[in-house]
């Protein structure tokens, strides 16, 4: 077996084994624990990329790693196909950027700690990474589990109220997870597998799916994984726990963790079981896909109304949960493309975002949209990354988030479901409202000097005020604008990686 | 169409010179005179560029340039035909002499930030000959937001609370009906054609909607394209008058309201296409909306006292001239909404110089304080007039050739009354536009007076309004090359 077969559980492993280094170095020095982390990340996402050229390569568009050679499905596989490659790719991509971006605000933030955070980075990212490449039902919950611990625990890092939304998210996260073991507990009694593809033969083959048994267990899979996404009502754990969280933290979980428990829904939807099983009962689709137009509406207003930055941005995960959710279930491929498609999109996007928002917390010390008066002469190259990722959220050409809105809003057209494209619409014109206006704050205010970071006891800590220009360092710049450019590129090339996607689309029975 | 598609990729250098452009000023951003003189080089290139593609247009050849695939079936390909390239040619020639006069007005106003003007106005060309080569909906509709994005940071350019009004009005109105009506109605196309949109010669979308969704889709288009100022989506272009004078000039008389008249003038021909508009007999929805635009923005004109006002309402309603000549779907008028997309340009540009130079050289805004400005700048008051008659349409201005076709192509239309709203507007016209030349020269104000010390405005600022004016002559006597392109189309 040569090195590129092994890709797909390199992915994997080079986090992994990066984790315990990293702990291990940073017993010895400190300041080696970013560098170490970065090459792991770097190792990981070029696995990634060439497991995705192996997949784009293959004639099926699969490729499969049996872990340790055992045959599933009683051994553990990997399977990695035109739906979530991609999705694998987006992760270890933005991981690498966050990870470059962390240095100095982990020194910042967590100082004394940096090896503990980036051990648990890692691990988040591990977990995030195995979701998404996983083929064993039971494997997905046992990362899932990694992924969720090493997140609380990141989380409870932050500041101010970040221990008690972190116990909110503990709460809501296990409930979650019990569900998702639940459903596949069910799912086992009657199948007796937990290989995903072999429980659809199994399911196909007994025709199991008039049976209530594997009824709850799809209806508590999916009710677990809508806690993870955050999915409309079960959304009110993230706001908080997002906004308290450091810097990187929020800036690696808000992009992958939404997105992958998305990945994980449209996997059972349309793997495991399938689209006749899932459509066929009724209203149930119609009522999730208005969810999901709740969930953009609601999601935008709150982001509307809340004074600080990373609170905007997280209630804005919310609503474009509420997209793909959306898009999964108007029950059409145009829609499923366009799903699987914005979870790359978003991902990235999310992700531009988030780490513009922490590169101005960093020179600012505040996330309060009053702190970002000015700051187009403070931090020009900071924001035209910020701008440049509102625009793609708003969903202007050539972005990608145009490109996205275009297949699920076609979708809805197609599907008749006209609730969903009205909704889009408000929500993408809340957001240019709820941009611009922060735009607006960068463009025409003037610098407060003195400024002052607004702190509990007057001055915060660790700020200093610096005259005229004041940019973020290179450290911060470089991510931040791959982010940012990777949307322009990922619009101009959504057609390849829509044609890419359609592999996976193709197959779906509808 | 019948004409041989070649495959070039002449447009998408046109295009390119001033996307690419900025990278030049920011690097010369310390040595203004430097800067603005590639400015000046990149806008020459450009209209050579643009001239290059002439040959092969006027024998009737396409030149395409697939640039991605981002939509399964739809390109975003540039594709440039007569009326393309006339637009084309209007704006790149424009934007040499606005330059010019740019760089005149800029320093002679003290205004800050020029890199970042100069950088913008050059991106918001690029955008604009996007739209003219568009050869589909989707590139159209990808190159007219990036023209919004672009065109902000120019409105916007003086950073005050006035300009933050106008800025927001600015988007309000673009954004709010691209994406809310635009948008939809171009997925709608998308998923109702099967995934064709090149715009064809019979429309794309012909025979493949009923007469009510066709209405809605005309009706989604005529209002969606915002920048074209129908009546009710017109503010935002009064409000954009806050931006330095260059900016209303080039921008708000042509490029940026061109652009939006352009895609309604694509619509027509295009997407839904005249003969099926025909059949439906829709053109008279779009007719009555135009005409209550003309009459209404002239009347409103008539009062306001801010010259760049005044001049902006009179835009709102030359703009629906040539969304009415389309509306007749009579070949004629086509023509003259087409032609007249070139011949207001150099009108309205020259009267917005003027007003521009007024400021520069006078520091007055306002109508009222420019009574017997004649005797302080005659020159200037002159081209002034000219610009006026071009607007009127009077002899011998460019503007008479445009408004003749579109007065023939009323009763073509068999429709001879709606040559009503064109005399009408034509009167009005003369009432709002002929009072400043008449108390410029014959009478004297609190300012300027027979007394007055001759000045006219710095060079930078005269030249370019002189060669706009004399260039409105000059198309009356030359008109050919306009309507050649423009009977490639029709």
């Amino acid at each position: 077996m040569t090195l590129a077969q092994q890709a797909p559980a390199l992915i994997l492993l080079f986090p992994f084994f990066g984790a315990l280094l990293t702990l291990l170095i940073g017993l010895y020095r400190r300041s080696w624990c970013w560098p170490a982390t970065v090459a792991a990340c770097a190792a990981s996402a070029l696995a990634a990329w060439s497991t995705v050229v192996q997949v784009a390569e293959s004639s099926n568009a699969l490729v499969t790693y049996r872990m340790a050679g055992w045959v599933p499905p009683v051994g553990i596989e990997f399977r990695v196909d035109a739906l979530n490659a991609g999705v694998v790719f987006m992760i270890a991509m933005v991981s690498l950027l966050v990870a470059i971006f962390s240095r100095t605000v982990v020194i910042n933030e967590t100082a004394g700690k940096e090896h503990f955070f980036y051990t648990l980075f890692q691990m988040l990212i591990v977990g995030v990474l195995g979701i998404g490449l996983t083929g064993d039902a039971f494997n997905l919950y046992v990362f899932l589990e990694i992924s969720s611990l090493s997140s609380y625990a990141l989380i409870a890092m932050g500041r101010g109220r970040a221990a008690f939304s972190c116990f909110n998210y503990i709460m809501m996260g296990t409930i979650g997870a019990s569900f998702y073991l639940l459903g596949v507990g069910y799912l086992y009694i009657k199948t007796g597998s937990l290989n995903m593809v072999d429980i659809s033969r199994i399911m196909h083959e007994q025709d199991l799916f008039q049976t209530s048994t594997i009824h709850i267990g799809f209806l508590f899979i999916l009710i677990g994984v809508w806690i993870k996404m955050a999915f409309f009502p079960l959304h009110r754990w993230l706001p908080n726990a997002y906004t308290f969280a450091p810097t990187a933290t929020s800036a690696l979980a808000a992009p992958i963790m939404t997105k992958v428990s998305i990945y994980v829904m449209i996997r059972y939807m349309y793997t495991v079981f399938d689209p006749n099983f899932v459509f066929g009962m009724g209203p149930r689709s119609d009522v999730v896909v208005w969810l999901a137009v709740i969930a953009m509406v609601v999601g935008s207003f709150y982001a509307l109304a809340k004074r600080k930055l990373k609170m905007m941005l997280a209630y804005l995960v919310i609503a474009e949960v509420g997209y793909m959710v959306g898009g999964a279930w108007l029950a059409n491929k145009t829609g499923l493309t366009g799903a699987i498609f914005h979870i790359m999109a978003d991902g990235l996007m999310t992700a531009a975002l988030f780490l513009s928002a922490g590169a101005i917390y960093y020179k600012r010390k505040s996330y309060n949209v009053t702190a970002l008066k000015g700051m187009f002469q403070k931090m020009p190259f900071t924001m035209g990354a910020f701008a440049l990722a509102a625009l793609s959220m708003i969903g202007i050409p050539p972005t990608c988030g145009f490109f996205s809105k275009w297949y699920l809003i076609s979708a809805g057209i197609e599907a008749g479901h006209y609730g969903f494209v009205g909704g889009l619409l408000f929500s993408s014109l809340v957001n240019a409202i709820l941009f611009f206006r922060l735009l607006e704050y960068a463009y025409y205010g003037e610098v407060e000097t003195p400024y002052v970071a607004a702190g509990k006891r007057g001055k915060k800590k660790g700020f200093r005020e610096k005259s005229g220009r004041d940019e973020a360092p290179l450290s911060m710049l470089v991510p931040m604008w791959s982010a940012s450019l990777g949307l322009v590129l990922l619009g101009f090339y959504s057609g390849e990686v829509i044609a890419f996607i359609s592999r996976y689309v193709a197959e779906v029975q509808f | 169409m019948t004409a041989n598609v070649v495959s070039s990729a002449l447009p998408l250098q046109a295009i390119l010179v001033s996307a690419l452009l900025p990278l030049v000023l920011v690097a010369l951003g310390r040595v203004p005179n430097w800067r603005e003189g590639a400015s000046l080089l990149a806008g020459c290139l450009k209209l050579w560029l643009v001239v290059k593609m002439l040959p092969a247009v006027r024998d009737g050849q396409l030149l395409e340039y697939v640039l991605a695939e981002p939509v399964a079936g739809v390109p975003l390909v540039l594709r440039v035909d007569g009326m393309g390239l006339l637009f084309a040619l209007v704006a790149s020639s424009l934007w040499i002499v606005t330059t010019v006069y740019a760089i005149g007005y800029m320093r002679g106003a003290k205004e800050k930030s020029q890199t970042r003007f100069f950088v913008f106005f050059a991106f918001s060309l690029s955008a604009t000959l996007g739209v003219a080569f568009s050869g589909n909906l989707l590139t159209l509709y990808v190159f007219y937001e990036l023209l919004s994005m672009a065109t902000y940071p120019l409105v916007t350019h003086h950073q005050d609370a006035n300009a933050r009004a106008g800025g927001r009005k600015y988007l309000t109105y673009l954004l709010a009906t691209s994406v809310g009506f635009v948008l939809p109605a171009m997925i709608f196309c998308y998923v109702r054609s099967g995934g064709q949109m090149d715009f064809a010669a019979a429309g794309f979308m012909a025979g493949k909607v009923n007469s009510t969704e066709a209405l809605v889709l005309l009706l989604m288009f005529t209002f969606g394209f915002a920048k074209a100022g129908v009546m009710p989506f017109h503010g935002w272009l009064p409000g954009a008058m806050v931006a330095p004078t260059p900016v209303s000039a080039l921008l708000h008389a042509v490029a940026v309201v061109k652009v939006g008249v352009f895609c309604v003038l694509r619509v027509f021909t295009g997407v839904l296409g005249v003969d099926m508009l025909k059949e439906f007999d829709l053109g008279i929805v779009v007719s009555f909306i135009a005409g209550f635009t003309i009459i209404v923005s002239s009347l409103i004109a008539l009062s306001q006292d801010n010259l760049k006002r005044r001049l902006a309402f009179s835009t709102v309603g030359q703009l629906s001239y040539i969304i009415l000549g389309a509306s007749m779907l009579s070949p004629l008028a086509l023509k003259g909404a087409m032609a007249h997309i070139a011949m207001h340009a150099f009108g309205k540009i020259t009267l917005f110089f003027c007003a521009g130079a007024i400021y520069v050289a006078t520091g007055k805004k306002y109508i009222s304080h420019m009574t017997g400005i004649g005797y302080r700048m005659p020159i200037t008051m002159i081209c002034f007039l000219i610009g006026t008659m071009s607007v009127m349409g009077l002899p011998p201005t460019g503007g008479l050739i445009s408004k003749w076709h579109l007065l023939l192509g009323a009763p073509e239309s068999g429709r001879w009354w709606l040559m009503l709203f064109l005399a009408g507007s034509t009167l009005l016209n003369g009432a709002y536009l002929l009072p400043i030349v008449y108390s410029a020269f014959f009478k004297s104000g609190n300012y300027f007076g027979p007394d007055s010390e001759r000045g006219e405005p710095p060079p930078a600022c005269f030249w370019p309004l002189c060669l706009t004016a004399v260039a409105s002559i000059v198309l009356f006597f030359a008109p050919n090359l306009i309507f050649q392109l423009a009977s490639l189309v029709v």
